[in-house]
């Protein structure tokens, strides 16, 4: 990995102040930053080589197709899947999710069959199987959090059966930052029966992902999360699965033969892509993969470590604070949830960025999982590789001003 | 910048109404209420009023889980509500939702908030116009929902 200072120069977004003060960007869960070379991929595309993809007769279509083609190609190499037409693009994770959902689920899911998720589920891998199971009368089952906010096995092996016929899971966590033992739920999955889907926004850009090892039968992210543009996403969907499953939407681009009576759908992954897609996105998510790459994802997840292995351990001794999930700084992939004394986390964020400390407050999408920890909230601060000790000790700093500007006033 | 920009949003005031809430009760025998939602922070107010047979608001209460400013915003407004009739209590909700959106009012209708005056300073911090704006969203929609079946 070059010199930090340097890789910094990359994210232009860094180096601005906020409220007059220095930023320390600490939501990098809700999005990552985005480096240079992704911002003038897409200024490129659009000002030389813009066209339709898979239509046009003429060479800057072709080019066009050339290089979304390739964007499959190079995500698909980046989390080890076997082919690029298990590579389908989508708006994001949430929209992967719900293609899963209302196709796979739609036409597998019969009356008394099992869903089962964890507590920790994001509501975008929760609410698409609630819906479905209730569409179905099928039954939605919950796999408990240990006492660390780690997914309890024991109560796994409980909650899958053979009446299970899909499991959905984070990667990890947008809340605690844990890692949730995938190959093991996908192993037991499999031997009852079941498909697995897994909800890897929070995990492919702090961890190397191999969905191949992971055992993963759908695994989906979003491209704003790893450095990429808002807007496109990636479902992987192992290919005999993704040749069964129906359309998700109807329209240009995914038919092969229309008649006026029926039509013949086109071959996956374009099956799936109706309509014109996001083509400067995906061009752009895989400028942004190949910039990952080029650090190497074992070296992103060292500095990450290394970021946390700081920042953690003097949150924790922060007198006031309590951090929720794991003392372990490797049960915390890039995201740190806390609360100061009784103070509201909504407070909290507007003192913190009024010190220039970008953090985000609420439920994080995840209702049961918080509630379970006994609270509403949580303030939430979130690490990227190009964060530095700097923004760590600002983050504390603050804190410890925040106590003092609300213990001289309300609680 | 720091924290000294915070004192314009936490005047002594607010922290007082936050602490102390007015009015922290669900009114018995409503006629009107209302919970609402802020989806940010999953945080909730519930709003109880009782109108009598002249549509005079005799009692009104507020529940919930909040922060310092939808906590302070839901107490200030229930001292301005109590004893107004209910276009009146309307008209002035108007106002302070009027403001939030940064639309203007003389100074004499601004008088009508009451201690709410000062939160009108939450224009200068965006992110925080809904937790103060929540409680009156809730009066609104109390007041102009189909209001509870007598028994
Ligand atoms: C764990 C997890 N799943 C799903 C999502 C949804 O991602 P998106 O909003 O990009 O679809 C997020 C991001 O908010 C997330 O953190």
């Amino acid at each position: 990995m070059p010199n930090l200072e340097q890789l910094r120069q990359d994210f232009p977004e860094l180096h601005q102040s906020m409220n007059d003060e220095r930023l320390a960007y600490l939501d990098n869960a809700a999005t990552s930053l985005k480096p240079v070379a992704v911002i003038k991929r897409l200024t490129t595309f659009y000002q030389h080589e813009n066209a339709n993809v898979h239509r046009g007769t003429y060479q800057l279509s072709f080019n066009a197709t050339k290089q979304y083609e390739r964007a499959r190609e190079i995500i698909c190499h980046f989390i080890s899947a076997r082919d690029s037409h298990e590579i389908v693009f989508t708006r994001g994770t949430t929209e992967g999710l719900n293609l899963v959902a209302s196709t796979y689920g739609e036409q597998n899911i019969q009356p008394g069959d099992e869903i089962v998720i964890t507590i920790a589920e994001h509501h975008s891998n929760l609410i698409p199987w609630q819906q479905l199971a209730l569409r179905k009368r099928a039954i939605l089952k919950y796999i408990n959090l240990t006492s660390n906010g780690e997914v309890d096995l024991d109560d796994a092996k409980r909650k899958i059966t053979a009446k299970t016929k899909i499991v959905a899971v984070t990667h990890v966590s947008n809340v605690l930052g844990n890692v949730s033992p995938v190959k093991e739920l996908a192993e037991l999955a499999h031997k009852n029966g079941a498909i697995i889907v897994v909800d890897g926004a929070q995990a492919v850009c702090h961890i190397p992902v191999d969905v191949q090892a992971l055992g993963a039968d759908f695994y989906a992210f979003s491209g704003h999360k790893m450095l990429g543009p808002t807007g496109i996403g990636v479902l992987y969907g192992k290919k005999v699965l993704l040749e069964q499953m129906s359309p998700y939407q109807f329209g240009g681009e995914m038919i092969e033969d229309v008649q006026l009576e029926n039509s013949e759908w086109a071959q996956v992954p374009q099956k799936f892509e109706a309509g014109t897609p996001n083509i400067a996105g995906a061009v752009g998510l895989a400028t942004a993969v190949e910039y990952l790459e080029r650090l190497g994802m074992e070296k992103v997840q060292a500095r990450d470590e290394e970021l946390m292995a700081y920042l953690l351990p003097r949150l924790v001794s922060t007198s006031g604070v309590k951090v929720y999930g794991s003392t372990d700084p490797k049960q915390h992939i890039g995201v740190i949830s806390f609360n100061i004394n009784a103070l509201h986390p909504h407070d909290v964020a507007t003192a913190l960025d009024m010190e220039g400390v970008a953090v985000r407050a609420g439920h994080h999408c995840a209702e049961p999982l918080v509630h379970s920890l006994g609270v509403n909230s949580t303030v939430r601060a979130s690490l990227a590789f190009y964060n530095n000790f700097a923004d760590c000790d600002q983050l504390i700093k603050a804190i410890e001003e925040t106590k003092e500007f609300f213990n001289g006033g309300a609680r | 910048m720091g924290l000294d920009k915070l004192n314009q949003l936490y005047r002594a005031v607010i922290l007082d109404h936050a602490s102390n809430p007015h009015h922290h009760y669900v009114v018995p025998d409503a006629t009107n209420e209302k919970t609402l939602h802020n989806t940010t922070c999953g945080d909730t107010i519930n709003l109880s009023l009782r109108l009598d047979s002249n549509g005079t608001i005799t009692d009104i209460g507020f529940t919930g889980e909040g922060c310092t400013i939808s906590q302070a915003s839901a107490s200030m407004l229930t001292d301005v509500m109590l004893g107004k009739s209910r276009d009146e209590g309307l008209a002035i909700a108007k106002i302070f939702s009027d403001l939030a959106i940064g639309k203007e009012h003389s100074a004499k209708e601004v008088k009508l908030l009451g201690d709410a005056q000062v939160l009108t300073e939450i224009m200068e911090f965006p992110a925080r116009i809904k937790c103060a704006t929540l409680a009156w969203w809730a009066f609104q929609r109390a007041l102009s929902d189909e209001p509870r079946e007598e028994n």
